[in-house]
């Protein structure tokens, strides 16, 4: 490096894409985005688009519109949002559409091998720190910065500090990467990264799925993260090879790099953890809070619904019943993993079991369709959030769990431990 | 964009996310006069009632955390805010601000010199805040340069319009 300071990997995305040898936190500067995703939220991005004068998207080839949200349209008003887009989609020539069939963008994005390490990528969604499971940089953007996006091709960043959490230990069957993270972010609390970032290392990152490190790294945003990063091993390599047809560049990090913190969490003996009502950090031990009686259960969401959230919801509630005073709905993150959930025979037992399957994408996450809550109920759910009316009233309360402590609250009606119902 | 910002302080307290600020059972809505209809319906449902157009939200930490929908600062704005100070915004939520033109500023200790219903008169230029209520003042973090430009162009899409126009690409 020419001035010999010690760069992190983000720091290396972040210059290749501005085009500098080096940068440094807290410098501002414009980066070329690789891809600009846009979710059926924001309609307010074609209207921004439009009033900055914008006639032509810079690059259509580097643009996808996804229709997770409201997938499929609840309402008239949804559906003319998905209408005004899709037509948008056609005028400008953009690449990709992944329509209501397809799923959350989260999943649907690394699936179809439009993630790679050391890709810049923005989306409206504040969970695209998801995609620094794959070495990525990846952050959530309003709705107007996104159009600066497709008019210009580039974005102004300023470069964050970073913050290093490194997890040891082999967790407990029926332990969950969401255990984890729930751990890490009641004990560091929602505010801990706040214009900053985060990377996960040590054994325990090395264990997980790549499943369970994008359970990670969703959730980083939740500590206010504005990117988060693990870095890619033989792993993620293996989980790319059959899917990304281009060749990339996996940066990694100079020794003798300085973070701006770092926190170590043994998790070794960790518990089940559950969020409870009203805020993402409050956190404690299943044990605190067994026995709560439940109205509804979620497993799906972009940190809940994917292979092996379903895969053990599955194993739990194999040749059981849900409890009759509890609703389990289930959601898979996408169309593949619907199909493959379907494949592995999980579908037709959560079926037996009770369980309402609904179409692959958000779902009741955002409170908007498909399982909101009354006054008065009590959710648990997969998803991120538990912020008061995030899943329909604002007078219900929601618990936020792993899809195994889920999968165990609907089967006793209340909320439970999952570690009784996995043997290993 | 006025420097000198003039009016009644409504006071929050930390983590107020942005399903709070704008919940998401109406994020269907695309007008902006639509959106400003539920503004802080699940932080208080009796905001709408009370506010009075120009007034000064003051909150804790890190105001407007969660989800990046701009209806959340689309809606502040639509109802008549003039400016937030906070103690600490997320991320998303201050882009967010910046760039449709509403001013914010960030003021570590912010809620302990305000009290609801405070009169108070910010420069945004030198980020001083005066309680008129209570005869004190505190000095907020100023803007940085970057954010500033924006807001006295009233926003990064004028900025980005004009770029356009004078033969950027």
């Amino acid at each position: 490096m020419g001035s010999g300071y010690n760069m992190h990997a983000l720091e290396k995305i972040l210059a290749t894409h501005a085009g500098k040898k080096e940068v440094s936190p807290g410098e501002i500067i414009n980066c070329k985005v690789d891809l600009a995703a846009v979710n059926d939220l924001y309609l307010q991005v074609i209207k921004s688009f439009q009033e900055m004068g914008g006639q032509k998207v810079k690059d259509p080839e580097k643009v996808a519109f996804i229709f997770d949200h409201y997938a499929p349209a609840p309402t008239i008003k949804a559906a003319l949002n998905q209408k005004i887009m899709r037509e948008f989609v056609r005028e400008q020539k953009i690449k990709y559409l992944f329509d209501v069939d397809a799923g959350i963008c989260h999943q649907i994005l690394p699936e179809s091998g439009l993630v790679w390490p050391g890709m810049l990528l923005i989306m409206t969604d504040s969970h695209t720190t998801t995609h620094g499971a794959f070495g990525a940089f990846g952050t959530g953007v309003g709705a107007t910065d996104l159009a600066v996006a497709l008019l210009t091709g580039e974005l102004w960043f300023r470069v964050p500090e970073i913050i290093r959490i490194n997890v040891d230990g082999y967790l407990q069957p029926g332990v969950m990467a969401k255990d984890v993270i729930l751990h890490i972010i009641g004990t560091l609390k929602q505010d801990a990264a706040i214009y900053k970032a985060i990377e996960f290392t040590g054994s325990t990152v090395k264990e997980l799925s790549i499943d369970g490190r994008m359970v990670l790294t969703n959730m980083s945003v939740e500590m206010g993260a504005k990117t988060s990063y693990i870095q890619p091993d033989n792993k993620t390599l293996a989980y790319l090879k059959s899917r990304v047809k281009k060749p990339f560049k996996v940066y990694t990090t100079d020794p003798g790099y300085k973070y701006a913190e770092e926190f170590l969490f043994e998790v070794e003996k960790l518990e089940p953890q559950v969020a409870v009502p009203h805020t993402v950090d409050n956190v404690v031990s299943v044990s605190e809070v067994e026995g709560v009686e439940v109205d509804q259960v979620f497993i799906g969401s972009c940190t809940g619904g994917r292979l092996e959230d379903i895969e053990i919801a599955a194993r739990i509630l194999k040749n059981k019943k849900i409890n009759k005073n509890t609703r389990l709905i289930v959601g898979p993150a996408s169309k593949n993993v619907l199909l493959e959930a379907i494949n592995a025979g999980y579908i037709d037992i959560l079926l037996k079991a009770g369980a309402t399957i609904i179409p692959p994408g958000c779902g009741p996450c955002l409170g908007a369709h498909q399982g909101v809550l009354a006054p008065g109920e009590v959710g648990v759910t997969t998803s991120s959030r538990n912020f008061p009316g995030r899943m329909g009233s604002r007078e219900a309360k929601i618990y936020i769990t792993s899809p195994a402590t889920a999968a165990a609250t609907a089967l006793e009606g209340k909320i439970a431990d999952p570690r009784k119902y996995i043997k290993e | 964009m006025e420097k000198i910002i003039r009016g009644r302080a409504y006071k929050f307290g930390d983590n107020i996310d942005t399903d709070q600020i704008y919940p998401g059972r109406y994020l269907e809505l695309t007008e902006p006069e639509e959106i400003a209809k539920h503004a802080m319906e699940d932080a208080d449902p009796t905001f709408r009632e009370r506010f009075v157009k120009g007034g000064i939200i003051v909150a804790g930490k890190n105001f407007g955390c969660g989800s990046s929908r701009e209806h959340a600062a689309i809606a502040l704005k639509a109802i008549g805010v003039s400016l937030i100070i906070a103690e600490s915004f997320a991320r998303i939520f201050y882009r967010n601000c910046i760039n449709i033109g509403l001013p914010l500023l960030i003021c570590p200790g912010i809620t302990r010199y305000v009290q609801e219903g405070d009169i108070l008169e910010v420069n945004l230029e030198t980020g001083v805040v005066k309680n008129i209520t209570r005869n004190t003042e505190c000095k907020c973090q100023p803007l940085s340069e970057y954010a500033f430009r924006i807001l006295e162009a009233g926003g990064i899409k004028p900025l980005i319009k004009k770029k356009l126009e004078e033969g950027g690409d």
